[in-house]
């Protein structure tokens, strides 16, 4: 069949939506586990330290992906950091997670918090976006109730 | 080590961001008939059928049960392979370990995409991490741009700069048949154009983009009696780094790409890879990338992208040109995309590139990248290594 004639015929397309929510429940696993109930109970930011290289994850994992190490000794890091990167998101796309468009425009970007190697990522807070640098200091700001979930972060809010 | 191993047919399907003339199934046949002709086979001739795609576009996830009938896999070892981004690239190099092992002597390998068939950019979400990465992320878009954020802070390049690689790959669509965006633009074009996420406007992304393509691959046992030309595979390697976005920290470069390159030339001796690689198709899915990735393989310093960008190093003419076929940028279903990449450097070796032909080609690079900046590349040739 050629696809020549595509002015020709009518062509049609098949709708399929999910009417029926269909929802996951990750496991946070052992070292995040700790992570979300410290930001929540606490606010605080705690990771863990690599015992080979010194690298401090936060958020934590397990595994030290370059030396392959076990981490085991917890580390508090922040309030403030430093901006790294950041983008400013401008186009309409739909969030998998809520269904919904995500209200763009929003800047985000990844930021290394005092004493952590490993970067964390979220929403970052200013009346001036042209504040916005790779190198500007930041303080992370918590929402008042927190449920144990990376959405319990409001953003990173620019210092002057 | 395993046999030597070509690849001795390609076939690419037409593209454009919607193909609604044909299903996903009749998509993969049609680049599977053109390669199966370029290559003057018949399905009865193929051993095995590898296919990938990313199956969060369409909803599809036992895309190699259900292509059976496009593919030509009915009753063949038929698998699927899939890395996000660098599918189409991981289909190139996983083909190649097949027929390069000896128990496949000529094997059919697929990548497609439907790109139109969901929201792309809700979908590559689904690839991030479910806790960590999903509140903001906000797919290849905002993960490209925050790299470019990093490399303009460092070296000072600018938009204009990163506007030249949209310039020159648009241009070389047009000598492109299967290209999908075949209009060139200029570089005021590129800087008027809509910002989508800082600093990244519309005409440095690439497309969304449905389409298909197909390569043959063949040992050595039998390349060289079914083509004239091979286009030999001299080594291949890849990377990958992190799980996290937000690990991705204070690169100023791709530490999966440098490290992938280093070996890839460690292994097949090239020393200076602007001087001996005739011809390059990167997957290079933002103009940025043009500059940033280019300088991480070594074909210069870092920071110094820009310059040989605009002495036109990497144009048609130049001494390396980059992307004959228009690139990513002009072109992108996503899980054919690298192999697209690899198909048309073949075509460049076998000497069937038509009106995107550079003259002489020997030595010719295809490159892949996706995931959490994860890269492939394979190195192929004309002349049958040693």
């Amino acid at each position: 069949m050629s696809a020549d004639n595509e002015q020709e015929v009518e062509l049609l397309a098949v709708h399929s939506r999910t009417d029926v929510e269909q929802v996951f429940h990750y496991s946070a696993g052992r070292y995040l586990n700790r992570f979300l109930t410290e930001m929540r109970d606490n606010a605080k930011i705690v990771g863990v330290k690599c015992p080979k290289c010194g690298i401090v994850y936060a958020p934590p994992k397990e595994i030290c992906d370059p030396c392959y190490a076990e981490m085991t000794e917890p580390v508090e890091v922040g309030p403030e950091g430093t901006i790294r990167n950041f983008t400013i998101l401008r186009a309409p796309f739909v969030d998998p997670e809520t269904g919904q468009a995500k209200p763009v425009p929003y800047a985000f970007g990844n930021v290394e918090l005092d004493g952590a190697g490993s970067l964390i990522q979220n929403y970052l807070l200013t009346d001036d976006d042209s504040k916005i640098k790779v190198g500007a200091r930041v303080k992370i700001e918590f929402h008042e109730k927190r449920t144990g979930n990376m959405r319990d972060i409001k953003g990173f809010r620019l210092l002057d | 080590m395993g046999k030597r191993a070509a690849i001795i047919g390609t076939g690419q399907t037409y593209c454009k961001s919607i193909r609604r003339d044909v299903n996903g199934q009749e998509l993969i046949n049609e680049a599977v008939t053109r390669a199966l002709q370029d290559a003057e086979l018949t399905i009865d001739d193929i051993d095995g059928v590898v296919i990938g795609n990313m199956d969060h576009f369409e909803g599809i996830n036992y895309v190699d049960c259900w292509s059976i009938d496009g593919s030509g896999g009915y009753m063949k070892p038929t698998m699927k392979l899939c890395t996000g981004g660098t599918t189409g690239t991981t289909l190139g190099i996983g083909g190649y370990h097949m027929v390069a092992s000896g128990m496949f002597d000529k094997l059919l390998v697929i990548g497609w995409e439907k790109n139109s068939e969901s929201d792309t950019t809700g979908a590559i979400v689904t690839a991030t991490d479910p806790i960590l990465d999903r509140g903001v992320m906000a797919g290849a878009l905002a993960g490209l741009a925050i790299e470019a954020s990093e490399y303009a802070a460092a070296y000072g390049a600018t938009s204009k700069d990163a506007a030249r690689v949209s310039v020159r790959d648009r241009k070389h669509a047009c000598n492109n048949p299967y290209a999908h965006l075949r209009k060139e633009v200029t570089i005021e074009e590129v800087l008027s154009s809509p910002v989508i996420s800082d600093p990244l406007r519309l005409l440095d992304m690439c497309p969304r983009t449905d389409g298909a393509c197909a390569v043959i691959y063949a040992n050595e046992d039998v390349a060289e009696k079914l083509c004239p030309q091979p286009a030999w595979v001299v080594g291949t390697s890849n990377r990958h780094c992190y799980s996290r976005f937000a690990d991705i920290k204070g690169q100023t470069g791709m530490l999966s790409l440098t490290t992938a390159a280093k070996e890839l030339w460690a292994k097949t001796g090239v020393k200076e890879p602007l001087k001996e690689i005739d011809v390059m198709e990167m997957y290079q899915p933002y103009s940025w990338g043009g500059l940033i990735w280019f300088e991480d393989m070594g074909f210069c310093k870092k920071g110094e992208g820009p310059k040989y960008i605009w002495d036109g190093v990497t144009d048609m003419g130049g001494e390396c040109p980059v992307n004959p076929s228009g690139g990513v940028i002009s072109t992108n279903p996503i899980g054919a995309t690298g192999l697209i990449r690899c198909a048309e450097i073949a075509g460049q070796i076998m000497g069937k590139a038509g009106d995107r032909q550079v003259p002489d080609v020997e030595l010719a690079l295809a490159t892949g990248f996706g995931g959490c900046f994860w890269s492939d590349m394979i190195l192929y040739s004309k002349n049958k290594p040693a």
